[in-house]
C-alpha cells in the first residue's frame, strides 16, 4: 500500500502518455456543447457588417500554440467569411511567425489581399505601453507593418485612427495580456473586447467576464473546439477533445485511487 | 554617490508617479501627449534592455565555458543556438538589410521546426506533472480538503465533453462552481491584491518603499 | 351583369389600395425640428457631440447622415456619420433624442486639427430614405476644446485622494506607535530556516523571479524580498543564484543584491554572474531553471512574483530535488500548484506585506494597516450596497461607477 502511494511518478507519466495517444489513434467523436462565453465572441463577429475592422492580438508563443492557434484560425475563418477586415499584431516576440502564417494562409484561402483585406503589424515590445500608444494613434505605434509597408498607406486601415475605431478587439493570450488589454486598452479607449486564453488561466478571466469587461471568452482547447463547431469547421481543436477528455478521466481516477489507498492505509500520511 | 543612486531615482519616481496618476484624470491633449512621450520612452528603454539581457546571458555562459564549470558543455549550445539563429536572421534569405523580412527563409524553417515543437513539448510536460502532483498530494485529509476534492473532480469532468456523457448534470454543476463559489473567492482575492497593489504603488511614489533601489532601506 | 359589377368593385378596391401604398412610399420625410453641435465634454478636444430630437418619419430603413465641413460656405462633402434612424438614442432621454460623438481626427487628419485650434466645424443633418432626402434646417456648428479634468472620474479621484490620505495618515500614526500587531506569516519565518539549511549543506539558494516585468507590483514586491534574502545570504556566506526572465528585472536584481552584500559588509562575496538572465521566454526559462535545479541541486528554492503555467513544472522539479521550497505569488490560479508542491506559500497580499514583515519598519507597517482599513471600508460598502440594492436603493453603485 505504502509503495503504491509513493509510486515512481514515471509510471503515472506512462498512463498519461497512453491516455493521449490511444484516443488520437482510435478516433472517436464527442459532442461539444457550445457555452455562452464562446457564443459571445461568435455573435459579436457575426453581427459585424462587411468592411468592419477586427483587431486580433496574437499574444502567445509557440509553447501555447496547441491551445491558441486553433482559436486564431477559427476566428480568422469566421472574419474572412464575413468579409471583415482583419488587423493582426503580437506583443509576444515568439508569436510573430505563427501569427503571420496564420493570417496569411487563411487570407489566401479566401482570396483576400494583403494590405487591403488584412494586415499583420508584427511585434512591438512594451506590452501596456504599446496598447496606450495604439490607443493614442495606431500609426505612431506601428509606422510599418510586418513586411515594412507604411501603415498610413494601407487601405485595410482606412477609417482606423486608434484603438477606439476598431469594431472588435480580441486578445489571444498565454500570459497576462488580457488584464493589460482591459486596464490599458478597453477601459481607457472604450472598445468591445473578447478574449481567448490557455485553459490554465481561464478561471482568472471569469470576474472580467461577469463585469462585462470582456464580452466573450474562449478558454483552452475546449473553447477553440466550441468555436470550430459554431463556424461549422471541425479541425484540430475538435479532434483534441477526445484525448483531453480521456486524460481528465485518468487524472480523476488517479485522484480517487490515491485517496482510496490513503484511507486504506489508515490516513497516516 | 548616494545622491545619484538614491535621491535622483526617488525624485524621478515621485514626479513621474504623481504625473501619471493625474494624467489618468486629465483628458486634455497636453496630458495625452505626455502619455505618448512617456510610453515611447518606456518602449525605447525596453528595446535597449534586450541588449543588456543578451550581454548577461552570453557573459554568464562564456565564463562557464572559460572556467569549465560543471555542465559547461550546455553553455556551448547557448552560443551555437544563438549564433545560428542570428546568422540566418541577418541573412534573411540572401536579402540581408536590403529588404524587410522575407518569407520561407531558413530562419522561418528553424522557427517552425525547432522553436515551435520545442516550446509545445515543454508546455505538454505540464499535463504529466499535473497528473503526478494530483495523485501524490490531492488527499481528503480534512473536511475542507474533501469539499475541494469533490469540486475538483466535478470541474475536471464537467469541463470536457465526456462529462455530459457520464452524467448530464455535470457540466451545469461545473459551470455553477466556476461562476459562483470560485468567482466569489477570486473576487475577494482580487480586491485584496488590488488594494495591496495601490498601497505598494503609493509607497513607491512617496519613497517609503525603496528596497527596489537596492539595500534594505 | 353581376360579374361586371364585381370586377368594377374589385378594380376600385385595388386602385384605392395601391394609391394608399403609393402615398405611404411617397410620404414626405419630416426632418428633426432641431440640430445641435457642441464640444464633447471631458475629452481631449478632438471631438464634437451632435444631438437632435427624433423625427416622426423615423423607421428602420430610414437613415440619418451627417456631413461636416470646415467652412459654412463650401459644400458639405465629408460624411462623418451614417446610422439607421432608430438607433443611437441619447442615454436617459427615453428615445426622444439622438446623440453621436464625431471624432474629427478621423475625418480631418490629426495635423490639420492640431494646426487650427478652436476652429469651428459645421454639420449638416440629412434624413434619407433611398433616393428621397430631406435636410434639417439648422446647420449646427461647434469648436472642439480640450478639458483639464474628466468629471466622470470625479468619484474615482475622490476615492484615490481619500485612500492616499489614509495611507499617509496611518504611516504617520505608525511612526508614533511602532508596535503594530502583525499576524505570523510562516512562509517568511521559514526563509531563515531555508537559508540556514542551504548554509549547512553548502549548497546554493535559488531565487526564481516570476514572468512579469518591473512594471508589475508583484515583481517589485519580489525584488524587495530578494533584497532581504540577499542580505541574510551575505551574512551566512552562502551562494545565492537569481534567475531572471526580464532584462530590466535582471538589472534591478543585480543592483539590489550588490547593495545588500555591501550593507552586510561582504562586497567581495558578490558575484555578478550569479544574478543572470536564464532565458527571455516562458518555456525556455522553465527549461533553463529546471536544468539548474537538476544539476546544481540548490538546497532552497524561492519562487517570488507572478507565475503562469510554468509554476508547476518549476515547483515539481524543485520538489523532486528535495529542496526546501517557498513560493510567494499573487497569481491565484497558480496558488494550488505551489501549495501542493512547496513547503510554504505566501498568498496574494502576503507577497506585498513581506517587505514590511521582514523589515518591521514602522513606515511600511503603517501602509499595511491602511490596506486593512481600506479593505474594511470596501467590505462595509459591499454589504451596505447589497442591502440597499435589495430594497431598491441603488445610489451606492453610482459612487463606485466607472467614469
Amino acid at each position: 500500500m505504502e509503495r503504491l502511494l509513493s509510486i515512481d511518478r514515471r509510471y503515472i507519466f506512462v498512463f498519461v502518455a497512453l491516455a493521449v495517444t490511444i484516443p488520437l489513434l482510435i478516433k472517436f467523436d464527442l459532442p461539444v456543447p457550445v457555452t455562452k462565453e464562446v457564443k459571445g465572441i461568435y455573435n459579436k463577429i457575426d453581427s459585424l457588417p462587411e468592411g468592419a475592422h477586427v483587431l486580433i492580438a496574437f499574444d502567445f508563443d509557440p509553447a501555447s500554440k496547441e491551445e491558441l492557434l486553433p482559436m486564431a484560425l477559427a476566428l480568422l475563418h469566421h472574419c474572412f467569411r464575413k468579409n471583415v477586415k482583419v488587423v493582426g499584431m503580437t506583443l509576444n516576440p515568439g508569436g510573430t511567425g505563427l501569427a503571420n502564417s496564420a493570417i496569411t494562409d487563411t487570407g489566401k484561402q479566401y482570396e483576400k489581399i494583403q494590405g487591403e483585406d488584412y494586415v499583420f503589424l508584427g511585434y512591438k515590445t512594451g506590452v501596456e505601453l504599446v496598447m496606450i500608444n495604439m490607443g493614442e494613434n495606431i500609426y505612431s505605434a506601428f509606422p510599418k507593418d510586418f513586411y515594412g509597408n507604411a501603415t498610413v498607406d494601407l487601405p485595410v486601415l482606412k477609417g482606423v485612427q486608434s484603438l477606439t475605431d476598431f469594431d472588435y478587439v480580441i486578445d489571444l493570450a498565454s500570459g497576462s495580456s488580457i488584464e493589460a488589454w482591459i486596464a490599458f486598452g478597453k477601459e481607457k479607449y472604450d472598445f468591445d473586447l473578447g478574449a481567448g486564453c490557455t485553459a490554465v488561466i481561464g478561471p482568472d478571466m471569469y470576474p472580467f467576464l461577469q463585469a462585462k469587461q470582456i464580452n466573450g471568452l474562449m478558454s483552452g482547447l475546449k473553447g477553440a473546439a466550441e468555436y470550430e463547431i459554431l463556424i461549422n469547421r471541425k479541425s484540430t481543436a475538435v479532434a483534441g477533445m477526445s484525448p483531453q477528455s480521456v486524460v481528465h478521466v485518468i487524472v480523476v481516477l488517479f485522484v480517487i485511487f490515491g485517496n482510496f489507498l490513503y484511507f486504506m492505509s489508515g490516513r497516516k500520511r | 554617490m548616494n545622491f545619484l543612486k538614491r535621491t535622483i531615482p526617488l525624485v524621478i519616481a515621485f514626479i513621474m508617479g504623481v504625473m501619471m496618476v493625474f494624467q489618468y484624470y486629465v483628458p486634455h491633449e497636453a496630458s495625452q501627449s505626455l502619455l505618448k512621450v512617456v510610453t515611447r520612452w518606456g518602449i525605447t528603454i525596453a528595446g535597449f534592455a534586450v541588449f543588456i539581457g543578451a550581454y548577461s546571458l552570453f557573459h554568464l555562459h562564456w565564463n562557464k565555458i572559460k572556467r569549465k564549470f560543471p555542465g559547461w558543455g550546455y553553455s556551448i549550445f547557448v552560443f551555437f543556438g544563438a549564433g545560428i539563429t542570428i546568422i540566418f536572421g541577418l541573412y534573411n534569405g540572401g536579402e540581408f538589410f536590403l529588404h524587410d523580412k522575407q518569407e520561407g527563409t531558413m530562419f522561418d524553417w528553424m522557427y517552425f521546426n525547432v522553436q515551435v515543437p520545442a516550446g509545445a513539448t515543454m508546455f505538454s510536460i505540464l499535463a504529466f506533472f499535473m497528473a503526478s502532483a494530483a495523485y501524490r498530494t490531492f488527499r481528503a485529509r480534512t473536511n475542507e480538503a474533501t469539499i475541494l476534492l469533490v469540486a475538483a473532480v466535478i470541474v475536471m469532468l464537467g469541463r470536457v465533453p465526456i462529462g455530459a456523457m457520464i452524467w448530464e448534470y455535470l457540466p451545469p454543476i461545473a459551470d455553477w462552481i466556476m461562476s459562483v463559489p470560485n468567482m466569489a473567492a477570486k473576487r475577494a482575492i482580487l480586491i485584496g491584491v488590488s488594494i495591496g497593489a495601490i498601497a505598494t504603488s503609493l509607497k513607491i511614489i512617496f519613497g517609503i518603499e525603496r528596497a527596489y533601489l537596492g539595500g534594505g532601506d | 351583369m353581376h360579374k361586371l359589377f364585381s370586377t368594377i368593385i374589385l378594380t376600385i378596391l385595388i386602385l384605392l389600395y395601391t394609391s394608399v401604398i403609393f402615398a405611404v412610399e411617397r410620404k414626405t420625410l419630416i426632418p428633426p425640428s432641431d440640430f445641435q453641435a457642441f464640444d464633447t465634454p471631458n475629452d481631449n478636444g478632438k471631438s464634437i457631440s451632435l444631438r437632435w430630437p427624433v423625427s416622426p418619419s423615423e423607421s428602420a430603413d430610414i437613415e440619418y447622415v451627417v456631413y461636416a465641413s470646415r467652412y459654412k460656405s463650401v459644400p458639405f462633402d465629408t460624411e462623418v456619420l451614417r446610422i439607421s434612424s432608430t438607433t443611437m438614442y441619447e442615454e436617459n432621454s427615453d428615445s426622444n433624442f439622438h446623440y453621436a460623438e464625431i471624432n474629427l481626427e478621423k475625418f480631418f487628419g490629426e495635423k490639420d486639427i492640431d494646426k487650427e485650434k478652436n476652429k469651428n466645424y459645421f454639420f449638416k443633418l440629412v434624413l434619407m430614405s433611398g433616393k428621397n432626402t430631406v435636410v434639417a434646417e439648422t446647420i449646427a456648428s461647434a469648436s472642439p476644446k480640450g478639458n483639464w479634468f474628466n468629471w466622470l472620474k470625479l468619484n474615482n479621484f475622490i476615492i484615490m485622494i481619500l485612500f492616499c490620505g489614509l495611507v499617509l495618515y496611518l504611516i504617520e500614526h505608525a511612526k508614533k506607535n511602532p508596535n503594530l500587531y502583525l499576524r505570523k506569516i510562516s512562509g517568511l519565518d521559514a526563509i531563515e530556516e531555508a537559508l540556514g539549511r542551504a548554509t549547512e549543506m553548502g549548497k546554493p539558494a535559488l531565487f526564481v523571479h516570476g514572468l512579469n516585468g518591473m512594471g508589475s507590483i508583484s515583481t517589485i514586491a519580489a525584488v524587495n524580498i530578494l533584497g532581504r534574502i540577499a542580505k541574510r545570504v551575505a551574512e551566512y556566506d552562502t551562494e545565492l543564484k537569481v534567475a531572471n526572465i526580464d532584462p530590466i528585472v535582471l538589472l534591478v536584481s543585480q543592483e539590489v543584491v550588490k547593495e545588500s552584500y555591501l550593507e552586510a559588509g561582504r562586497p567581495d562575496a558578490y558575484v555578478e554572474d550569479n544574478i543572470f538572465l536564464a532565458a527571455s521566454e516562458q518555456f525556455p526559462y522553465v527549461a533553463a531553471v529546471s536544468g539548474i535545479m537538476m544539476r546544481e541541486r540548490p538546497a532552497a528554492n524561492f519562487y517570488m512574483g507572478y507565475f503562469y503555467a510554468e509554476s508547476l513544472i518549476l515547483a515539481e522539479t524543485g520538489a523532486n530535488t528535495g529542496a526546501i521550497q517557498i513560493a510567494a505569488t499573487d497569481s491565484y490560479t497558480q496558488l494550488p500548484f505551489f501549495i501542493t508542491t512547496c513547503d510554504y506559500t505566501l498568498m496574494g497580499e502576503e507577497l506585498y506585506a513581506a517587505s514590511a514583515y521582514l523589515s518591521r519598519e514602522p513606515l511600511l507597517l503603517g501602509s499595511l494597516r491602511a490596506q486593512d482599513v481600506g479593505k474594511g471600508i470596501l467590505i462595509a460598502a459591499l454589504v451596505i450596497g447589497t442591502i440597499l440594492t435589495t430594497f431598491g436603493i441603488g445610489f451606492i453603485s453610482y459612487i463606485f461607477m466607472a467614469g
